[in-house]
């Protein structure tokens, strides 16, 4: 699997480096800037694109601007943003252009290093991976939506873990309950945002993206 | 001393041009100086009746409007500038019209400015119209000096009055150029005279600067020592006790690596709350998002916080001071935790510049946040909405909360911002 990096400070930059290469990927690029990182992602085009926030030269939200630029002109390539902090409007831009292989998390998750490389795996299959802060923060800012007025408590708990990218197991181990009541959750959830099996599209992205997507 | 035609033809127009003036000052003096001042004092002295009330708002718009104009004019004809004195217009809106018209004649009355207005108007009426009248008096009267010598040649008289008369005319007519700008000027000190702050409005906001800045001060001074105390509870203590585990498992990496890959992945955890800890702190210093967005987009972020749906009409200036910026973010951000906490169902957010109405008046950044909750909030020393104030009386700003029983609640918030 190859990945392009983007990150300015050289020693957390050495470190994904050797983090990823580490668990088998390739790394054909590691950039420090915006403007350098749609080039490398226009010429090497990875597998997924691992990107922080703020980037040179402006040090605000470069790097998220570039990767939704490099999303607009290579469609559905998977980007994973990293971030001191995170913003559901962040969360919402990224979203914003449909499709899955969206992750955004804090950097802190890095140290987790089994479960991040999971999510650059995720990302990078399409799926999502979004930090629990991020749920969070969509979870205060809820409560008024008609659609999700529609789940129950536990449904809007097992779609909320399921956002930040973990498979039924996880789910029902994070929530303590059976991996089949997760499954019957999950159906139900499918029913009441009105995502029909006959669709081809994942399911479950298009679920937490209408979660996720206000 | 000879004069180039076009010098003269200079000098000409500026005598003429300020005798132009002055009659139009004379003339205003006359017009609308004294019925104005009529209007004003009727206005006032009926008011008991309740009629001086219906008319005070509309004798108020004209008085000023030509007290602003004489203020511009004093600026524009004489460089005398003149900043105006009047107090803010009190925030009405929502209030019934019968008690909006009660506390707009508070406003207008309450104002010392009001009065002093009043009485340039009255005084006016001599001054304007001497001073007025005199450039072009002097015009005139050099001109009929000059003149007189061939009107007496014909009408016959004393020789030697005819020399008296030319050589008077022949003096004074070339100093009436330079005559017609200091008499205008002299009118426009006298209206600076009445027409600018009165040194108590000025004296008052020394003292209300001043007493802002102190609490400022104390305010940034507790604001650091929170800062410290954070950072030494919060994450320097998390990093020692991070050292002291890695420390640990490097002693026992070889002995029991069981215990060591315990003890890093307690430093792991342990990192990970010191990096909560600084995202925290550093949130409540300035907000990431300000930086990255600007205020415009650290608004929109913030709104999307909020449990509540926030309706936004945002036209934020593009390169706002940092401070300013993040002064208004906080003050946002405590207003919506304000109406959250009213319980209200949704928030309307307006921000825009405002450009002044007079001379010498900074433009404004106006905020108000309006949700329809049950209302009876109050600014109460020490609460959140007291706070918002202290931190915007830092940049010469204000709050208002206007709040009934029963809703709505509309907190609306100015600051200088040029």
């Amino acid at each position: 699997m190859r990945v392009v990096l983007a990150e300015d400070q050289a020693l957390l930059r050495d470190g994904l480096i050797r983090l990823l290469t580490a668990f088998g990927m390739e790394v054909p690029a590691a950039v420090a800037s915006g403007p350098e990182l749609v080039d490398a992602l226009l010429e090497y085009r990875p597998d997924v694109a691992v990107v922080d926030v703020r980037l040179p030269p402006t040090f605000t939200n470069e790097g998220l601007s570039a990767a939704i630029e490099a999303r607009a002109r290579i469609p559905g390539l998977p980007v994973l943003i990293l971030s001191q902090h995170v913003e559901r409007l962040y969360a919402r831009e990224l979203l914003a252009g449909g499709g899955g292989g969206i992750g955004y998390l804090l950097k802190d998750r890095v140290s987790d290093v089994r479960r991040f490389v999971e999510a650059v795996r995720d990302v990078a299959a399409g799926g999502t991976a979004m930090d629990p802060e991020v749920v969070a923060q969509l979870l205060a800012g809820r409560g008024h939506e008609q659609t999700l007025e529609r789940l129950t408590a536990r449904e809007r708990e097992v779609l909320a873990v399921m956002a930040e990218g973990r498979a039924n197991a996880a789910v029902g181990a994070r929530l303590g309950i059976t991996e089949k009541a997760v499954s019957k959750h999950i159906n139900n959830i499918f029913m009441k945002l009105d995502l029909l099996p006959a669709e081809d599209d994942n399911r479950r992205v298009l679920a937490v993206l209408r979660y996720l997507d206000g | 001393m000879r004069i180039s035609r076009p010098i003269a033809r200079a000098r000409a127009g500026k005598a003429l041009t300020s005798a132009g003036r002055g009659l139009l000052l004379a003339l205003l003096a006359l017009t609308v100086s004294l019925p104005l001042f009529i209007a004003g004092v009727l206005g006032f002295a009926y008011s008991a009746t309740g009629i001086g009330i219906l008319i005070t708002p509309a004798i108020t718009r004209w008085v000023r409007g030509f007290a602003e104009r004489e203020r511009r004019r004093a600026a524009a004809w004489s460089g005398v500038r003149i900043a105006s004195p009047y107090r803010p217009r009190p925030d009405t809106s929502g209030d019934g019209a019968m008690l909006r018209l009660l506390r707009s004649w508070r406003w207008v009355w309450g104002d010392s400015a009001t009065w002093r207005d009043l009485l340039w108007l009255f005084v006016n009426i001599p001054v304007g119209l001497v001073l007025g009248l005199l450039p072009a008096y002097l015009v005139a009267l050099s001109v009929q000096f000059v003149l007189a010598v061939p009107m007496l040649a014909v009408t016959g008289g004393s020789v030697a009055y005819w020399w008296v008369a030319f050589g008077l005319g022949a003096v004074t007519l070339p100093l009436t150029p330079f005559a017609g700008g200091p008499i205008l000027k002299a009118h426009a000190r006298f209206s600076a005279s009445l027409l600018s702050p009165a040194k108590q409005t000025l004296a008052a906001r020394v003292g209300a600067l001043t007493e802002s800045r102190s609490q400022v001060l104390d305010s940034s001074a507790s604001e650091l020592r929170r800062i410290e105390r954070d950072l030494h509870d919060g994450a320097q203590t998390r990093i020692a006790a991070l050292g002291l585990n890695i420390g640990l498992a490097e002693q026992l990496v070889r002995q029991d690596p069981d215990a060591a890959v315990a003890l890093l992945a307690e430093a792991r955890e342990s990192s990970g709350l010191a990096l909560a800890d600084l995202r925290n702190l550093v949130r409540g210093i300035h907000p990431p998002v300000l930086a990255e967005r600007g205020l415009d987009g650290a608004i929109r972020a913030l709104a999307l916080t909020v449990p509540l749906p926030v309706e936004l009409d945002l036209a934020v200036p593009d390169a706002l001071p940092a401070p300013i910026e993040s002064a208004v973010y906080f003050a946002l951000a405590e207003a919506f935790a304000n109406a959250v906490k009213h319980g209200g169902n949704r928030i309307s957010v307006h921000v825009r510049r405002v450009e002044p109405d007079s001379l010498g008046e900074p433009i404004l950044l106006v905020a108000s946040v309006r949700d329809d909750g049950r209302g009876g909030a109050r600014v109460q020393p020490g609460g959140g909405l007291d706070g918002i104030a202290q931190r915007l009386a830092a940049f010469d700003g204000g709050l208002a909360v206007h709040s009934p029983a029963g809703g709505p609640t509309i907190v609306s918030m100015e600051l200088p911002c040029a």
